[in-house]
């Protein structure tokens, strides 16, 4: 059994209401999403902005309430556990987030920032909260020296450090990275990128790291998501995805990542029109009206996740589900 | 044997001054100007107020008709600052009168500071149902013109230096509950109070750690303003004969009663007047300088904001 278990799991935010009376529209953040992260590997979840992938990663850790589906970490359901027993839950399920100004409290010594997860759980009290917190620090490559320091006297990657030292304290199995490196340079992404990766070798750690990077989430994922529209399209294996990735709207996404190399002119394919907003997403599958492939059946049926052992592919025409229509 | 005198007495010395050292670099963030300047004038009061019985040159309720309306003697007489209509000794009116406007200003911004900001912080953490009716409580306080509100309060409980606290905080609590809510709404939605909460913190927590923490220096800031605006109500509501009991002095019935006066005996209004203005500004250099340096974003001037 997986770690992490998401099954069928649903978001909808009412949306804003017009002028006469009450809309009952809803964006639909996160529809119908189910992935598996097994025990000590990196799941890579990629995708535009609005897609849900931020929604998703807060529905895992109960920050937000999931309107529908499940979340089964350890064998155990959250979305129904009740709040106190929801707190025990969360001492092994932590989250990075994107911004390292705003998730730090400005008026918290670094110290108090990285043992609050410790005073709350009664993990450890006064000399042992400093020793620990001190080997954090060390843990994250940060001076012990930053223990009575506020967070705005660091550099994001720093603060970013201190924000992935908060997670590890309480002993966290399994971490949701929203974004974690996006905010910072790319001399300092690499930086924390490989600092995380030694904390999963060190510690066993299971990720699922959220980006809209596709080379961050290659270097670090073992198995990456695509998402589109609150749905996920495409998993693979993260070389395989990279190498013979077969949905359109994969293929589409790879194909803007920059190469390095002048001399290459790559293939882009430029998708048509905007993304559809997630209040009416298109009937059948939800990338249609921008797909180059796009078939009649497409606009009337939702493809499934097919699997060809851990590739799946949400596509009528492409993929384990789709040759039987061509 | 002599030697090692000397040598003990260097140590000891050197000990001495590393001690003051230490002391000197604890205060040092301390001592800006404002908070010099401020905390001087309001510290001047305190000592004022505290030591009227013994520093002041007569009873400040004494009466000498026969020396009604005279004129200030400056530093050599009986009478520094003049006397009012009554014969009563300015000078010693304005040090008991520090008493009642120090106790009115101080206990009025301490009680509706922290029911403001309680209430506050309460009212946007949670939003919806709670904040809804917290504002309405707000705004039916609100709907009162504030003067009106406290002479109210000070008819139907009378006279007193409670009441008169009560009736000022009465509307004042408010504008801390006000600032306070909107700073929390946005705080809710900052990433360190999710943080927080996937640590697994109650809402208690998160209100006394992470919310009201980052409400003090607005509302440091509006105490001095109210803290002012305090002594200046007490001194309407005297002048109203709906403060404290007539005969306890204070700037603000002193100020009313001297009004009458200005044309002729000039002094009978501008000490208190002076008083009033020199604690304002104390108070208000003071809290400024405070929010300076509680702020630990603004600690290091030139470091800047990042």
């Amino acid at each position: 059994m997986a770690l992490l278990e998401i099954r069928d799991l649903k978001k909808y935010f009412p949306a804003p209401a017009g002028l006469l009376g009450r809309a009952k529209e809803h964006v639909k953040a996160i529809d119908g999403v189910s992935l598996d992260v097994e025990d000590g590997e990196t799941v890579g979840l990629v995708g535009e902005s609005g897609c849900g992938k931020t929604t998703l990663g807060r529905c895992i850790v109960r920050l937000i309430e999931p309107g529908g589906g499940t979340v089964t970490f350890e064998g155990r359901e959250l979305s129904s556990l009740p709040e106190p027993a929801m707190r025990d839950m969360r001492r092994k399920m932590q989250i990075i987030f994107q911004d390292p100004y705003a998730s730090l409290n400005p008026r918290m010594r670094v110290g108090e920032i990285i043992g609050e997860g410790l005073r709350i759980h009664g993990l450890a009290k006064g000399r042992d909260l400093k020793a620990r917190v001190l080997e954090l620090l060390a843990r994250v490559g940060l001076r012990g020296e930053y223990f009575g320091k506020y967070p705005h006297e660091f550099s994001g990657g720093q603060r970013q450090r201190i924000g992935i030292a908060r997670a590890l304290a309480v002993n966290a199995r399994f971490i949701v990275a929203d974004e974690a490196v996006s905010a910072l340079d790319v001399s300092i992404q690499a930086q924390i990128l490989n600092m995380m990766l030694d904390l999963q070798q060190d510690l066993g750690l299971t990720y699922l790291f959220i980006s809209h990077d596709l080379r961050v989430v290659e270097h670090v994922s073992d198995r990456v998501a695509v998402m589109y529209l609150g749905k996920i399209v495409e998993v693979a294996p993260a070389g395989k995805l990279y190498s013979v990735s077969q949905h359109p709207y994969t293929q589409a996404l790879l194909s803007a990542v920059p190469v390095p190399d002048p001399s290459r002119k790559g293939t882009r394919t430029v998708l048509q029109g905007d993304v559809p907003s997630p209040i009416n997403p298109p009937p059948g599958c939800s990338f249609h009206p921008r797909c180059p492939f796009a078939l009649k059946l497409c606009a009337e049926e939702e493809p499934r996740l097919e699997f060809d052992g851990q590739h799946g592919v949400a596509c009528h025409v492409f993929g384990p589900g789709g040759t039987k229509y061509l | 044997m002599d030697n090692s005198a000397t040598l003990e007495a260097e140590v000891i010395s050197e000990r001495r001054t590393a001690r003051s050292r230490r002391l000197r670099r604890a205060l040092r963030p301390w001592l800006t100007p404002k908070v010099i300047g401020g905390g001087i004038i309001v510290l001047l009061l305190v000592i004022g107020g505290l030591s009227a019985p013994w520093i002041a040159p007569y009873d400040p309720n004494a009466q000498n008709l026969s020396q009604a309306l005279r004129p200030p003697d400056w530093l050599f007489g009986a009478n520094v600052f003049g006397t009012d209509a009554l014969g009563r000794d300015i000078l010693s009116r304005l040090f008991y009168g520090a008493r009642i406007s120090l106790v009115i200003a101080v206990m009025v911004v301490i009680i509706s500071g922290v029911v403001g900001i309680a209430l506050g912080a309460i009212s946007g953490y949670f939003a919806g149902t709670t904040d809804f009716l917290i504002q309405k409580l707000v705004e039916v306080v609100w709907a009162f013109p504030p003067l009106l509100l406290a002479i109210a309060i000070m008819a139907f409980l009378g006279q007193g230096l409670e009441n008169l606290i009560l009736a000022l905080v009465s509307q004042r609590w408010i504008t801390y509950c006000r600032v306070s809510r909107g700073q929390a709404l946005s705080l809710r939605s900052r990433e360190f109070v999710d943080a927080a909460r996937s640590l697994g913190a109650r809402h208690t927590r998160i209100i006394v750690r992470h919310i009201m923490p980052n409400l003090l220096p607005s509302a440091l800031v509006i105490g001095t303003f109210s803290m002012a605006s305090a002594i200046i109500s007490e001194a309407a509501l005297s002048f109203l004969g709906l403060g404290v009991p007539p005969e306890i002095p204070t700037w603000g019935s002193m100020l009313a009663d001297g009004r009458t006066y200005i044309s002729t005996s000039w002094w009978l209004a501008l000490f208190p007047g002076l008083c009033i203005f020199f604690t304002v500004l104390g108070i208000n250099l003071l809290g400024d300088g405070l929010r300076d340096i509680l702020d630990p974003r603004l600690k290091r001037s030139g470091s800047g904001i990042g």
